[in-house]
């Protein structure tokens, strides 16, 4: 299997200056701003390209599906550490990377970024190119693969990429407690300074949830260390795959502070997840408010799915840092044809 | 000169060839020259008026930290300004609640554990340097440390930087909150080696303190026997908190040096840690010795108590000064492979101390593949020294043809810059170029440094006659 058909492909777009939107299984065509541009389908291009459990390490094609990549990872006693969002039963290993998103798991364990060891791209000027690598350690040369976690296809289309991977916990276990906000916020922290196997909070309508997981004695020392009640029927999944009623609403905003910033006084219902680091808002609110008390908490806020972004998805950047975007997008793909747009909308 | 004076004070800007003589390398001193001018700011405003003078000159510039980096990243530019960040010394505040420490960058990593201790909580990238080096330095190197296969490097523990770009503008990468808008610029500039901004402000991660720790020091009288135990203890599932393995070569330099109490009869020890709970240690503990005994461990001792702990540990960070003990120099390689071809590497670089006839002690981050194979020297003869050099540039280009890297944490920087040219084919490097330049236009900041130019490369090509990327496509490289 070769890049030539997408080589070929970005360098007649290039050369007509047609945009393209790149694209796996169209599961994340929700998130950021509005697809626009031929569209460029990665799913032909699939297949682990090698894995090999005791290196912890998978390399994979953009086109893989991501059920798939899991699947073989828990055959293997192993997983993907940040529990990546799929949004729909066709996503792709390559989307998954390219919108950067990860699951409840990753206040502890670490993002999708941080996994991220190597990338094959195939930029604007349609040049397949290689950075990175399939070891742990890796330092030669600018970390061009974790840039492009989260670039939503902007700088390059991911072709193939490495992800680091760790073995599965011994033990999972979900504990659930009442109380508001307030003191949940408060609890989280608190058990987030100590050495608890803490593996994924959320609170929701007084109702807070705590997922241990690790060796058994540890989990069994943080259930004394937690209380509440154990669960059977956790809500993990509902959470991450957005199919909690909470999620049901729009337009939806994803705030991300400092874990300890206090509640945020926004109208409408709230989920938090990541120890008070992640806030889902389910409310019409004006933008504006929205974007400032995010602000005001030393955070940012995404319009994460709406009907109507004229908002803007993503917030705005600082001037400086804006221009290096505009110069980064302009050095991967000079003539802007990589999904224009959908991060931010002059670029 | 006298544009640094104009606002800085005398003391902070050192021409004398007696001020500059101290700057004149870092850790790898095999690579040496004098700054035009030294310049140490004290504040945020006087970095950024440094740079700014220095860009209205068009005048080169290079930041440093403590100067122990190992691949020639602080290596002054002989027409320019050496930036020295070492006056940034302050921790800023340590916010226990919020996990977090914000620190100035001059301010040395073993520090911030330390001020960190009260609250239970550390800082978890240690570098063996951990008591001179920088948090900048660390920055932008990446750099790594021996427990970084449980809690990873630099990289996954820094969460803010603030500083100039080399024209002097205010950045801002990375948030206190997850996931800061945009591309992730705080992953491009850590490991940036000085040359996309300076770093005048981090934010780094605080962890909970483990509960408790203990170590196995296990003995194999067979180099890849070691090696094939590091992959049964991940194969059964446990990532220890630091897994480490040193050479009979280097166990003898370190015994002599700090009486760790390493077996010497053993061809190779590993080093095997867990940290929790106490139970959970205890559990991982007998589990793992299960695992290391079947792959055929000779003799294993564990940590009685905290004091054995960091016994068994200081001989590892303290294996370059104690080669450096045995060899009036060394040359620390760094490359990283895929841990199922060391003993493949480990063969290779057995023959190469035959054919270059130098001796060549390893230690080896085990569980994360990165390789430091310590090649004795002496520079004083040049033929040696040149010697040394083409051992090394062997290696590394050994470590890219099994598919590992020429630099798992000390960086490229002057040293491994041909390396270069044998990972990442010319349209790779041009985009690094590029990148650069959308940081830095001119190549003012730490100009020439770890990405090489495509004209150094072909004639890299040339001289070497083999091994450059461009004519081996069909290798793995990725
Ligand atoms: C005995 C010994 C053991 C070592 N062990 C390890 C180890 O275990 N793991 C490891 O990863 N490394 C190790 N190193 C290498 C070295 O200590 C690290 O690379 C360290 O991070 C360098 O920090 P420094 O403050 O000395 O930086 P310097 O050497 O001064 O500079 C390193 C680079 O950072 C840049 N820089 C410094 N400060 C700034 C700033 N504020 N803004 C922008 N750029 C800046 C410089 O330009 C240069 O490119 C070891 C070195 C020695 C001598």
């Amino acid at each position: 299997m070769t890049l030539e058909p997408f080589q070929t492909r970005i360098r007649d777009a290039a050369q007509r200056g047609v945009a393209l939107r790149l694209r796996g299984g169209g599961t994340k065509d929700f998130y950021g701003n509005e697809p626009r541009g031929e569209v460029l389908d990665t799913r032909a291009y699939a297949g682990i390209v090698s894995y090999e459990p005791t290196e912890l390490v998978i390399t994979a094609r953009c086109g893989t599906s991501l059920s798939e990549v899991e699947r073989i990872l828990e055959e293997n006693g192993q997983c993907l550490p940040f529990e990546p969002p799929h949004f729909g039963a066709g996503a792709t290993f390559g989307g998954c990377i390219a919108a950067g998103l990860s699951g409840p798991r990753a206040a502890s364990a670490g993002a999708l970024r941080d996994f991220v060891l190597g990338a094959r791209i195939v930029d604007g000027r349609g040049r397949a190119l290689g950075f990175g690598g399939q070891v742990i350690k890796n330092v030669a040369g600018y970390d061009v693969s974790r840039l492009l976690a989260g670039s939503l296809g902007t700088l390059g289309l991911l072709a193939e990429a490495s992800l680091k991977v760790l073995p599965r916990p011994a033990e999972q276990l979900t504990l659930r407690l009442e109380m508001p906000q307030e003191r949940a916020l408060e609890a989280m922290q608190r058990w987030a300074s100590q050495p608890l196997p803490l593996s994924a909070t959320a609170w929701h309508d007084g109702e807070l949830f705590v997922r241990l997981s690790g060796a058994a004695a540890a989990v069994r020392a943080g259930v004394a260390k937690i209380g509440g009640e154990p669960l059977d029927a956790a809500p993990w999944l509902a959470i991450r795959e957005q199919s909690h009623a909470f999620f049901s609403a729009s337009p939806l905003w994803r705030i991300a502070v400092p874990p300890v910033a206090a509640p945020l006084a926004l109208p409408g219902a709230q989920l938090l997840e990541w120890g008070g680091a992640l806030r889902w808002l389910a409310a019409a609110a004006p933008a504006g408010a929205v974007r400032d008390a995010a602000q005001r908490a030393g955070g940012h806020a995404t319009l994460f799915r709406a009907r109507d972004k004229s908002a803007g998805v993503f917030a705005p950047l600082a001037p400086t840092v804006a221009r290096l975007h505009r110069g980064l997008k302009a050095a991967f793909d000079p003539v802007g044809i990589l999904n224009p747009g959908r991060m931010y909308p002059e670029f | 000169m006298n544009a640094l004076r104009a606002f800085l004070p005398a003391r902070a800007v050192l021409h004398e060839e007696e001020d500059t003589r101290p700057y004149e390398c870092d850790g790898l001193t095999a690579y040496r020259q004098l700054p035009m001018v030294v310049a140490l700011p004290e504040t945020e405003e006087q970095v950024q008026r440094v740079l700014q003078a220095c860009a209205a000159l068009g005048v080169p510039v290079v930041p440093r930290g403590a100067g122990t980096g190992l691949s020639g990243g602080a290596l002054p530019p002989g027409d320019g300004v050496l930036l020295s960040m070492a006056k940034f010394m302050r921790v800023l505040r340590v916010d226990p609640r919020a996990r977090v420490a914000i620190v100035q960058p001059g301010v040395r990593n073993a520090v911030i554990s330390e001020v960190a201790a009260p609250f239970g909580l550390f800082y978890a990238p240690d570098p063996s340097s951990q008591i001179a080096c920088t948090i900048g330095g660390n920055v932008s190197e990446n750099s790594g440390g021996v427990h970084c296969l449980k809690y990873g490097l630099t990289l996954h523990n820094v969460l803010r930087l603030r500083g100039y770009t080399v024209e002097g503008e205010p950045i801002e990468l990375g948030s206190e909150a997850p996931d800061a808008p945009g591309y992730d610029l705080l992953a491009l500039a850590v490991g940036s080696e000085g040359m996309l901004m300076v770093v005048t402000e981090v934010a780094v991660k605080l962890l909970p303190l483990p509960q408790s720790a203990r170590v196995i020091m296990a003995s194999f009288d067979d180099v890849e026997k070691a090696g094939q135990a590091v992959a049964a203890v991940i194969a059964a599932g446990i990532i220890p908190a630091g897994l480490e393995m040193m050479d009979r070569p280097a166990t003898h330099a370190v015994e002599q040096f700090v009486a760790a109490g390493y077996d010497l009869q053993a061809a190779a020890i590993l080093l095997c840690e867990s940290d929790g709970t106490p139970e959970e240690v205890d559990d991982e503990v007998a589990r793992m010795m299960a695992v290391l005994a079947q792959a055929g461990a000779a003799r294993m001792t564990v940590s009685r108590d905290e004091a054995e702990r960091l016994r068994f540990w200081s001989g590892r960070k303290a294996a370059f000064p104690a080669v450096g003990r045995i060899s009036p120099d060394y040359y620390c390689m760094d490359g990283t492979i895929p841990r199922k071809r060391l003993g493949e590497v480990l063969r290779f670089i057995a023959a190469m101390e035959k054919k270059y006839d130098l001796r060549c002690p390893n230690v080896f981050h085990a569980g994360d593949g990165n390789l430091h194979p310590l090649i004795l020297f002496d520079a004083n003869s040049a033929e040696e020294l040149h010697r040394t050099e083409l051992f090394a540039a062997e290696v590394l280009e050994k470590c890219v043809e099994v598919g590992g890297t020429i630099t798992g944490e000390h960086g490229v920087g002057m040293e491994k810059i041909n390396q270069m040219c044998v990972q990442f084919r010319p349209d790779e490097l041009e985009l690094f170029h590029s990148i650069k330049r959308v940081f830095d236009a001119r190549g003012l900041l730490n100009p020439g440094k770890a990405v090489p130019t495509l004209a150094r490369c072909a004639e890299y090509g040339r001289t070497r006659g083999r091994g450059v990327a461009a004519a081996h496509p069909e290798l793995p490289r990725f």
